[in-house]
C-alpha cells in the first residue's frame, strides 16, 4: 500500500507548464526529499498535493483510493499537512491563533459557538514543548524568530492525524540547531508511520533525512531513486540538467 | 522546565497590563476626548447642556454605528467608500414605502435589505471580479445615491404615513433618558465586539487582512467573507439611515453627503490600520467620539464650521502619521 501515488500529474498556468506527466509513489513512513532549481515546480506540487490548485491532468491516489480535492480542507480531512514556503503565517494574529487558523476550536456558549481561547493556548503549548520550541502561544507572530515561525507552521501539521506532512523549505532561513530541531522531528514523524515530503535546497539536510529522493527539472521528474544508491554530486547533475536523467 | 517557563510567561504578562494600555491607540484617543470634554465644559457654558449633550450623543452615535461596520472592513485590508450614499438609500427607502402608507414593519426590513444589497454588490465585485474595493465602493457612493435620487424623485420626504409617529420616536426619541441611537449603539458595539473576538468570523476576517494568502492557504472561505463583510457594513449604513430620518424628521436625498471621512477618520482614529489586519469595535467608538467632540467644540467656541473639513482631514493624517511612528520604534 502506497501512502501517496500521483500519477502523470501535470499542471499550467496559461502557457507556463509547471508540472508535466510527474508520477511518483510514497510508502507511508517513507521521507521523500523533493529538490530542484528554482522555478522547477516544488511548490505547485505540493500545493496540488495540498488541494490549493487543481491539477491541470493527472489524478491523486491516498491510500491506494483516487481522491479528488476541491479546497484545501479536503486534502486535510485525508491527512495531508502543508508547511508552506512562505509559512501562511498571519503577522497580527497570536501563535495560537496561528497554528489553529482555518479550524479554531471552539465551544458552546449559550446559544452561540465561540472560540476557545484557553484550549487553543494549551493545545499549542503542548505542541511546542514536542518540538521542543520556546515559542508561547500568546505572542503575537510579528515578535517572533524564524525558528519560532516555523514552529508554528510545523505545529499545525501536528494538530490532526496527519497521515502525508508536506514541508515546502522548512529549513530555510533558520539556526543549525533549529534545522537539527526540525530534521528530528522529520524522522519523529516518519518513525510515527508518516510519509514526509521534504522540499530543501540544502543538499546535508536531504541526505541526512531522505529515504527516497525525487529531482524536478522545469516540471518534470527526472529521478526518482533511494538516497543511499545516489550521492550530492548525482543529485546536482540532475538539478542542473548535467545529468540527463536518473 | 515547563513549569518555570509558564511562571516567566504569566509574569511577563502582569508586567505587560500597564504598558499595554500606554501602547494602545484608543487608550490615547479616548483620554484626549474626555480632556476635550472636561475642557469644553470649563471653557463654555453651553457644552456640558442637556440639549447639546442630547445632539452630541446622537451625531456621535450615527458615525459610530457605521465606523462599527467601516472597522470590519478596515480589518478585513479593503475600504468602503459608499456608506454615506447607502445611508441616504436606505433612509429614502424607508421614506418613500412608508409616504405611500406602507407599515413601518415593512419599510424598515425593506430598507435594510435594499442596503445589504448593495454591500452584496460591493462584495461581490470585490471578492469574485477582484476589483480593488477603492473603485468599486467610489462606483457605489455615486450609484447609491443616484438611486435614492430616483427612489424620490428627488424630493424632501416629511410626512411617513401611518406609522409616521414611531419612526420619529425611533431615531428622534429617547429611552430611560438615553437618545436611542445611542442604544441602538450600545448593542450594536457590543455584538460587533463580540463578533470581532469570539467568532470564527472576526478570527478569519483579521486573518485575510493580516495575510490574505495565508488565509487562502489554510482553507478559510475568503470570498464569502469579504461579501458578508461588505453587506454587514453596509447594514450598519442602512440602519443608520433609518435612524436618521426618524431623528431629522424628514429626508433629502442629500444626507450622509461625505459622511464617508468621518466614518473612515473614526475608524482609523480608533486604530483600526487602514494596511489591514487591526482594529477594535471599542476604538471605532472611541474615534467617532472625539471627532463629534472636536466638531461640537468648533461650533460652540464659535470658529467657523467650515474648519470642519480641514480637522477631520487632519485627524486621519495624524492617526495614521501616530501608527507608523509607533511600529516605526517597535520594530527597532
Ligand atoms: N499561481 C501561479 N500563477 C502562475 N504561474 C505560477 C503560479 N505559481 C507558480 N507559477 C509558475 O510555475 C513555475 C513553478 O513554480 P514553483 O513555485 O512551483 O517553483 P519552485 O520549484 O517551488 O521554486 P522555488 O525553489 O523558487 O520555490 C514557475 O515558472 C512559476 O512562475
Ligand atoms: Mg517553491
Amino acid at each position: 500500500m502506497s501512502a501517496l501515488r500521483l500519477v502523470n500529474i501535470s499542471k499550467n498556468f496559461g502557457a507556463i507548464h509547471a508540472l508535466s506527466g510527474v508520477t511518483l509513489e510514497i510508502e507511508p513512513g517513507e521521507v521523500v526529499g523533493l529538490m530542484g532549481d528554482n522555478g522547477a515546480g516544488k511548490s505547485t506540487l505540493v500545493k496540488v498535493i495540498a488541494g490549493n490548485f487543481a491539477p491541470s491532468e493527472g489524478e491523486i491516489f491516498i491510500s491506494d483510493e483516487k481522491v479528488e480535492f476541491h479546497r484545501p480542507i479536503d486534502a486535510q480531512r485525508a491527512g495531508i499537512e502543508v508547511v508552506y514556503q512562505d509559512l501562511a503565517i498571519c503577522n497580527n494574529l497570536s501563535a495560537a491563533s496561528n497554528v489553529f487558523l482555518g479550524r479554531e476550536m471552539t465551544k458552546q456558549f449559550g446559544p452561540f459557538r465561540i472560540i476557545d481561547y484557553a484550549g487553543m493556548r494549551a493545545k499549542s503549548a503542548q505542541l511546542f514543548e514536542r518540538l521542543k520550541s520556546e515559542t508561547r502561544p500568546r505572542d503575537l507572530v510579528w515578535r517572533m524568530s524564524g525558528g519560532q515561525r516555523q514552529a508554528v507552521a510545523i505545529a499545525r501539521t501536528l494538530l490532526s492525524d496527519a497521515r502525508i506532512v508536506l514541508m515546502d523549505e522548512p529549513t530555510a532561513a533558520i539556526s543549525v540547531r533549529q534545522v537539527a530541531e526540525v530534521l528530528k522531528l522529520i524522522r519523529y514523524l516518519s518513525d510515527h508511520g508518516i510519509a514526509v515530503v521534504l522540499i530543501s535546497h540544502r543538499m546535508p539536510d536531504v541526505f541526512e533525512v531522505a529515504d527516497k529522493i525525487a529531482v524536478l527539472r522545469r516540471g518534470r521528474l527526472v529521478a526518482s531513486k533511494r538516497a543511499a544508491d545516489s550521492s550530492p554530486e548525482e543529485i546536482t547533475g540532475l538539478i542542473t540538467g548535467a545529468i540527463e536523467a536518473a | 522546565m515547563s513549569n518555570s517557563i509558564a511562571d516567566v510567561i504569566g509574569q511577563s504578562q502582569h508586567r505587560n497590563v500597564l504598558s499595554r494600555l500606554a501602547n494602545q491607540q484608543t487608550f490615547w484617543v479616548f483620554l484626549a476626548a474626555v480632556l476635550a470634554c472636561l475642557a469644553l465644559t470649563l471653557l463654555t457654558d453651553t457644552f456640558a447642556t442637556e440639549r447639546n449633550m442630547f445632539n452630541v450623543s446622537r451625531n456621535f452615535a450615527f458615525v459610530a454605528i457605521i465606523a462599527l461596520g467601516m472597522t470590519a472592513v478596515i480589518a478585513s485590508g479593503g475600504i468602503d467608500l459608499s456608506v454615506g450614499s447607502t445611508v441616504a438609500l436606505s433612509a429614502m427607502t424607508v421614506a418613500v414605502l412608508m409616504t405611500s402608507g406602507l407599515p413601518i414593519w415593512v419599510g424598515i426590513p425593506a430598507a435594510l435589505f435594499v442596503a445589504a444589497l448593495v454591500g452584496a454588490v460591493n462584495g461581490v465585485l470585490i471578492a469574485y471580479a477582484g476589483m480593488p474595493p477603492f473603485v468599486v465602493t467610489l462606483g457605489m457612493l455615486s450609484v447609491a445615491r443616484s438611486l435614492a435620487m430616483v427612489l424620490s424623485n428627488n424630493r424632501m420626504i416629511y410626512e411617513f404615513g401611518p406609522d409616521h409617529s414611531m419612526l420619529l420616536w425611533l431615531g428622534g426619541g429617547a429611552t430611560f433618558g438615553l437618545p436611542n441611537p445611542l442604544i441602538v449603539l450600545a448593542f450594536l458595539a457590543a455584538f460587533t465586539g463580540f463578533l470581532f473576538k469570539w467568532t470564527r468570523w472576526g478570527q478569519h476576517l483579521f486573518a485575510i487582512g493580516g495575510n490574505e494568502e495565508a488565509a487562502k492557504l489554510t482553507g478559510i472561505p475568503v470570498r464569502q467573507l469579504k461579501v458578508s463583510v461588505y453587506v454587514f457594513s453596509a447594514l450598519m449604513a442602512g440602519i443608520t439611515g433609518v435612524l436618521e430620518v426618524g431623528w431629522l424628521g424628514g429626508v433629502t436625498t442629500n444626507l450622509g453627503q461625505a459622511m464617508e471621512l468621518s466614518v473612515i477618520a473614526a475608524a482609523v482614529i480608533g486604530g483600526a490600520n487602514l494596511a489591514g489586519g487591526v482594529g477594535t469595535a471599542f476604538g471605532a467608538v472611541v474615534g467617532a467620539l472625539l471627532i463629534e467632540v472636536i466638531r461640537n467644540s468648533l461650533i460652540l467656541l464659535g470658529i467657523s464650521t467650515f474648519w470642519q473639513g480641514a480637522f477631520v482631514g487632519a485627524f486621519i493624517v495624524i492617526a495614521v502619521a501616530f501608527d507608523r511612528f509607533r511600529n516605526a520604534r517597535s520594530a527597532d
